[in-house]
């Protein structure tokens, strides 16, 4: 299992892999947001936590077609369906191994671009919190898009159109959690520890999930 | 034993059923150890090798094998070949540090093969393993097939091309054309 999780981020970080796209894309679009909302300083510090979030969630989401696809490919997930392992444990793996090569960076990444948002450390800092604690649930959300779709050769946009209403409810709590940490009167705590639930949440549904679907999928 | 048949008659389907990827419409598989247990399912005690090798272009030979050598690791104590061992199985030895994509179609197809080597399995289900091959390959490939079977184990292939391998059984797969169910027994 340590083996598939090195195995993992060896493959993403090498050529082809998606790590580097994720990040690319992420700094891309909240880069882009105040040349098109102008140079209002006030109105870029309360959009940025929503804006780097948004940024983030799309970025995520960008590589997470390929994670059992690529394996299809090639042949290796018969191999890993045949073994003792129990799937989900194998599931597990592979996104911890994904979230490590792709969100984590997104997460390092966030407070440069807090930055270009004018956001202030507070804000910055919960952004970055919030992002921790809820990256995780899109990749594990995201798991179950792609091992529905694992057998569609052009599954990528399916993935994201059926994996985008599951990661609202993290999108909502993250933001909120985010922009409680400076504006006075909303409590910081409530909306964080929903994100953490669902987190946790996911953590459980999502690998279950998955694995059934990489079982039926028969081609 | 050998599996044999025209295009489409099911060979490939039989030896993913026996894999565990698709359910038997009728019957099931079961594996039964040489103590009579039958606890363990048939895809966990075998090695598949279909028409894809199940190997990252990315990384490099040595680093494929290295991963299904630890990933395959059952527990049991039977000995294993060592990466660089199962390369010279295979008459590649030597070239390990290359990545996989580099090589050419049968050097791929070899060291697909040489995964068979280095973690152990009783059964191995080859689907046309000797696709892409030259004749040398061939007899290496029968060579090792031998060498499994006087361990003990059991391989179950697909093909087209007579193995050249002694000691065999042949199971010959008629096509589902006119309604015909196929014939099992050697």
């Amino acid at each position: 299992m340590i083996a598939l999780f090195f195995r993992d981020l060896k493959l993403s970080v090498r050529a082809g892999g998606g790590a580097l796209i994720g990040i690319l894309f992420f700094l891309t679009v909240v880069v882009v947001v105040p040349f098109g909302v102008g140079p209002d300083l006030n109105l870029l510090s309360r959009i940025g936590p929503a804006i780097v979030w948004i940024g983030a969630l799309l970025a995520a989401l960008l590589g997470l077609d390929r994670l059992f696809q690529a394996e299809r490919d090639d042949g290796s997930l018969d191999l890993l369906l045949m073994q003792e392992t129990p799937l989900v444990i194998t599931v597990i793996v592979k996104c911890v191994a994904h979230w490590t090569a792709t969100s984590l960076p997104l997460v390092i990444a966030s407070p440069l671009l807090g930055l270009f948002m004018n956001m202030n450390e507070a804000a910055i800092g919960a952004t970055m919190l919030t992002l921790l604690a809820g990256s995780p649930a899109i990749t594990f959300i995201g798991a179950v898009g792609s091992a529905v779709a694992v057998a569609l050769p052009r599954g990528g946009l399916l993935v994201s159109i059926l994996v985008l209403p599951l990661t609202i409810p993290v999108l909502i709590f993250g933001v909120s959690a985010s922009y409680a940490a400076d504006q006075e009167p909303a409590p910081f705590l409530p909306p964080f520890l929903i994100l953490i639930a669902l987190t946790l949440f996911f953590a459980v549904i999502g690998p279950a999930a998955a694995a059934l679907a990489l079982r039926n999928t028969a081609d | 034993m050998v599996l044999t048949g025209r295009n489409g008659s099911g060979k490939s389907t039989l030896l993913r059923v026996v894999a565990g990827f698709l359910r038997p419409e009728k019957g099931s598989v079961t594996f039964t150890n040489s103590g009579g247990r039958t606890n363990r399912r048939p895809s966990e005690v075998s090695h598949y090798l279909g028409h894809r090798n199940a190997m990252k272009n990315e990384l490099t030979i040595a680093e494929n094998l290295e991963f299904w050598r630890s990933f395959l690791d059952d527990g049991s104590q039977a000995p294993t070949a060592s990466i660089e061992d199962a390369a010279e199985a295979v008459g590649l030895g030597g070239i390990t540090h290359l990545p996989f994509g580099y090589l050419s179609a049968g050097q791929q197809r070899r060291f697909a093969f040489a995964k068979l080597l280095v973690a152990h399995r009783p059964i191995w289900l080859l689907d046309e393993p000797t696709a892409a091959l030259d004749t040398n390959a061939d007899k290496l490939f029968a060579a090792l097939i031998g060498e499994h079977q006087r361990k003990g184990g059991i391989v179950l292939a697909a093909t087209h091309q007579p193995l050249g391998l002694s000691n065999v059984q042949e199971l010959r797969m008629k096509s589902f054309a006119g309604g015909e169910a196929g014939v099992w027994g050697a």
